[in-house]
């Protein structure tokens, strides 16, 4: 291997011989212990390859002496908790949502499951706490103010089809006009019947203008938002009279709204949660403090 | 007669590429398209100007010109990838930073890939290129082969980088992790690393040593891998002639695992083979001293080709990759342990009998602690793959502090360590500037790294031990936004360490300025004759 006689001093392990821009290599031998472990994770290398599903063969690979499978694994630890769960979910499915409440230990179970089903599905929307997000269009879970009703039935019905989605023929629906985009009203209508909104809602206000919008409101919105403004479930119309707005109450939000619409769309969740699941949620949700 | 055949054929390319940004059929794709007009069109002008000089070069002297460019372009690029990491660590922690009015152009999903791709192929890349074309030549005593071939390959890098980081922020992108690069970056990048590739081997056959040092083993190593990972990974079609999509020829599971085996190579081959071979150069060269042990470089290196192209499924664990293939990946990741360690081993070990270089020398020092994180790294990883313990760390901050270790301890301490050891030696000056500054670059980028570091491991271990919490029914505890905001805390931590590793590298650059501006010459010789 060395390339040439090395001169060697007393006590000093010789170098190959060889050097490159200066530099020279010792010819130590390799650390033992570092051969010694590196021959011991082969060793276990091998033996792990025999344990576990390992070599490729033609069709298929050796499947190992303990036969494991990650597979089967997730598949009986998800069987282990459906067991146990089997007869509780049945039950909640059976249960008439409207007595749920009266029975604590389907109740404690529907609360827990239903604050993960939140958590995992509802939450990036809704926000963590169910309070929603402040206009941004997603709806306070934690209030008594409820678009398309808030008792046990209606949160459910909601909850398996969703709103306005294209994807569940059964899912709510209503659609504001775009009375502004397409010309339903004159600009100078749409100023008077915002400050109309704005009055009915209790803030301030251009008085003369509202007295004008009385007239536009009442024939181009009290079909679905009511006379008074007092909104409807039956149509998702929201009320316009009390101080909470799902996309804002300024007066350049509502003006906005008037001339644009809003169409907010929640999906239906029935083709990816259980019936369990769905009224776990639905339970946990009208439980929040604002079921009616 | 040669430089007129150059100006036709850059005239072509100009207007070609001004063709194809008319008929583009996406931003990013005209984007690039004007972006190789201006290249070309740059390039025709400098042609011109020096159309029909006659030029000498004196063949018995080294080509240094394209290593200090190298140099520059690795600082620049250094700095420019360390900004974005810093910025984007800084929009997970708090997410304002994604403005409204840089919505899809400067938001986290677009500045990610220019990132990594920053750091990696522009800054490691960079210091890869310049480190191969300085080390070679000096351990052959050749100057590079193939003139301005060489040249050639440095421009089309830079180029290279300026197309991949144009496409990215406008969303020309492959969607696979560390090769964003689209269908005809893809093809530039194969033509420029055949054209290194050419260099090195002909540098390597004209040598006018008997031996080939170990550097340059892992470096020819590092470039032929490279090569054939970046043409298996990128087989595609482009959906257009004029557009920047393309359509994998695989798909699913098998587009995943050709995916994972280039990527981890990528880390195996261009971050740890590539790198071994400048730590096998640069850290001899500044102790002084000569290599541990011959034949620890001989085992470990071919241990280290052989195992590390396996080790790809590791990254796949419980996904749709059947067991078996996640076993061998598991298997050949622990035993590639000890053959990653051989390289740190025989980095410190060269410098016993020199250790006192560690209180007077901080570029030592620099090196010393990049041996270190590798070591690290190098256990770290084996550790992570091992199914049990992927199943807490997998897709968890954990992996990010894993990369980061090696990337910022190893990497680029070790690039630090070269391009302090290369400047004054390039621009022939009396020693670098201010050694002070470079213990503070050292100081900043180590705690700046142990910030990073250990706030991603907290972050990330949380994070796994939360998401795998199930009650009593089976239920999850927490939901995704609630780790998210118990991260917050561990996110500013890693923005501070990231912020403190910047500074050091703009100390650096501020050091290496002077070094070249203010240092006293030195008479040096550049003359390409065998040690001995």
């Amino acid at each position: 291997m060395c390339a040439k006689k090395v001169t060697q001093k007393p006590g000093e392990v010789p170098t190959t011989g060889h050097s490159w821009d200066g530099i020279e290599e010792y010819d130590n031998p390799m650390p033992r212990w570092w051969v010694w472990v590196f021959y011991a994770t082969i060793v276990w290398g091998i033996g792990y390859s025999i344990a576990y599903p390992a070599w490729p063969l033609i069709s298929g690979a050796t499947p190992g002496v303990l036969g494991a499978s990650t597979r089967a694994d997730v598949a009986a630890e998800i069987k282990r908790f459906d067991d146990a769960n089997s007869a509780i979910k049945q039950a909640l499915v059976d249960a008439d949502l409207t007595t749920v409440s009266a029975n604590p230990e389907l109740m404690s179970f529907a609360q827990n499951a239903g604050a993960a089903v939140f958590r995992t599905n509802c939450s990036t929307c809704h926000g963590s706490g169910a309070a929603g997000v402040a206009a941004g269009g997603y709806p306070n879970l934690l209030d008594d103010d409820w678009l398309w009703g808030g008792d046990i039935e209606s949160i459910h019905t909601t909850i398996t089809h969703g709103i306005r989605n294209t994807t569940h023929p059964e899912a709510r629906y209503s659609e504001m006009p775009k009375f502004g985009v397409d010309g339903l009203l004159e600009p100078q209508q749409i100023s008077e019947v915002v400050e109309y909104v704005l009055q009915i809602s209790g803030q301030e206000h251009d008085a003369t203008l509202a007295a004008a919008g009385q007239t536009v409101y009442l024939d181009n919105c009290s079909a679905c938002h009511g006379e008074a403004g007092e909104g409807d479930i039956n149509q998702g119309a929201p009320n316009l009279s009390d101080a909470i707005w799902l996309y804002g109450g300024s007066r350049d939000d509502v003006t906005y709204t008037v001339v644009n619409a809003r169409f907010g769309v929640m999906p239906g969740w029935n083709d990816k949660l259980t019936e369990d699941e769905i009224r776990a949620v639905a339970l946990y949700v009208h439980s929040r403090g604002g079921g009616q | 007669m040669w430089d007129y055949v150059k100006l036709v054929v850059l005239g072509v390319i100009a207007i070609s590429a001004a063709i194809a940004a008319n008929y583009a059929r996406d931003m990013a794709y005209m984007v690039n398209a004007v972006v190789v007009m201006i290249a070309a069109a740059i390039t025709f002008l400098v042609v011109l100007r020096t159309a029909g000089e006659v030029r000498t070069v004196n063949k018995n002297e080294y080509m240094d010109g394209v290593v200090r460019a190298g140099v520059i372009a690795t600082s620049f690029w250094g700095i420019v990838g360390f900004l974005a990491g810093v910025f984007i660590a800084s929009q997970l922690a708090w997410p304002q930073l994604n403005f409204e009015f840089l919505q899809g152009v400067g938001n986290y999903g677009r500045l990610r890939p220019l990132h990594t791709s920053a750091v990696i192929f522009a800054f490691g890349g960079n210091a890869l290129i310049m480190s191969i074309f300085y080390i070679v030549q000096r351990t052959t005593a050749t100057r590079l082969w193939g003139g301005n071939l060489a040249w050639f390959v440095f421009w089309g890098w830079q180029l290279m980088i300026v197309l991949a980081a144009t496409s990215y922020i406008f969303g020309g992108t492959q969607g696979k992790e560390y090769a964003e690069t689209v269908w005809y970056i893809d093809l530039w990048i194969v033509v420029v690393w055949l054209s290194l590739l050419a260099v090195f081997m002909g540098t390597l056959i004209q040598r006018k040593e008997p031996h080939i040092y170990v550097a340059n083993w892992f470096l020819l190593a590092m470039i032929i891998t490279i090569a054939m990972l970046h043409l298996v990974n990128n087989m595609a079609i482009p959906v257009s002639i004029f557009g920047s999509q393309s359509v994998q020829v695989t798909s699913g599971v098998q587009d995943a695992m050709i995916q994972w085996w280039y990527g981890h190579n990528a880390v195996g081959f261009f971050l740890t083979a590539g790198f071994l071979g400048m730590m096998y150069y640069f850290v001899p060269k500044q102790a002084e001293r000569p290599v541990f042990s011959y034949k620890l470089s001989i085992i470990h290196f071919w241990a280290l080709i052989f195992l590390y192209i396996w080790a790809g499924p590791h990254h796949l664990h419980y996904t749709a990759l059947p067991d078996w293939a996640s076993t061998l990946g598991m298997v050949f990741s622990v035993i590639l342990w000890m053959p990653s360690w051989g390289g740190m081993i025989n980095g410190l070990m060269t410098l016993s009998g020199a250790w006192d270089k560690l209180r007077t020398d901080p570029v030592i020092r620099m090196m010393v602690v990049s041996i270190g994180f590798y070591g690290m790294s190098t256990f770290e990883g084996p550790m992570m793959s091992i199914k049990a313990v992927n199943s807490l760390s997998h897709y968890t901050d954990w992996t990010i502090g894993h990369v980061h270790s090696g990337a910022l301890g190893w990497n680029g301490m070790i690039t630090f360590g070269a391009l302090y050891f290369l400047t004054p030696r390039l621009w022939n000056r009396d020693g670098l500037y201010s050694l002070k500054l470079v213990s503070w670059h050292f100081w900043l980028a180590t705690i700046g790294i142990v910030l990073y570091a250990s706030a991603m491991w907290v972050s990330g271990i949380m994070e796994g031990l939360m998401w795998r919490e199930v009650d009593a029914n089976g239920y999850l505890v927490n939901a995704f936004a609630d780790t998210v905001a118990a991260k917050y805390p561990m996110y500013v931590v890693r923005m501070l360490g990231g912020l403190m590793f910047l500074s050091g590298a703009l100390i650096m650059c501020y050091n290496l300025w002077m070094t070249v501006r203010a240092q006293p010459a030195r008479v040096t010789s550049h003359a390409a004759v065998p040690a001995e």
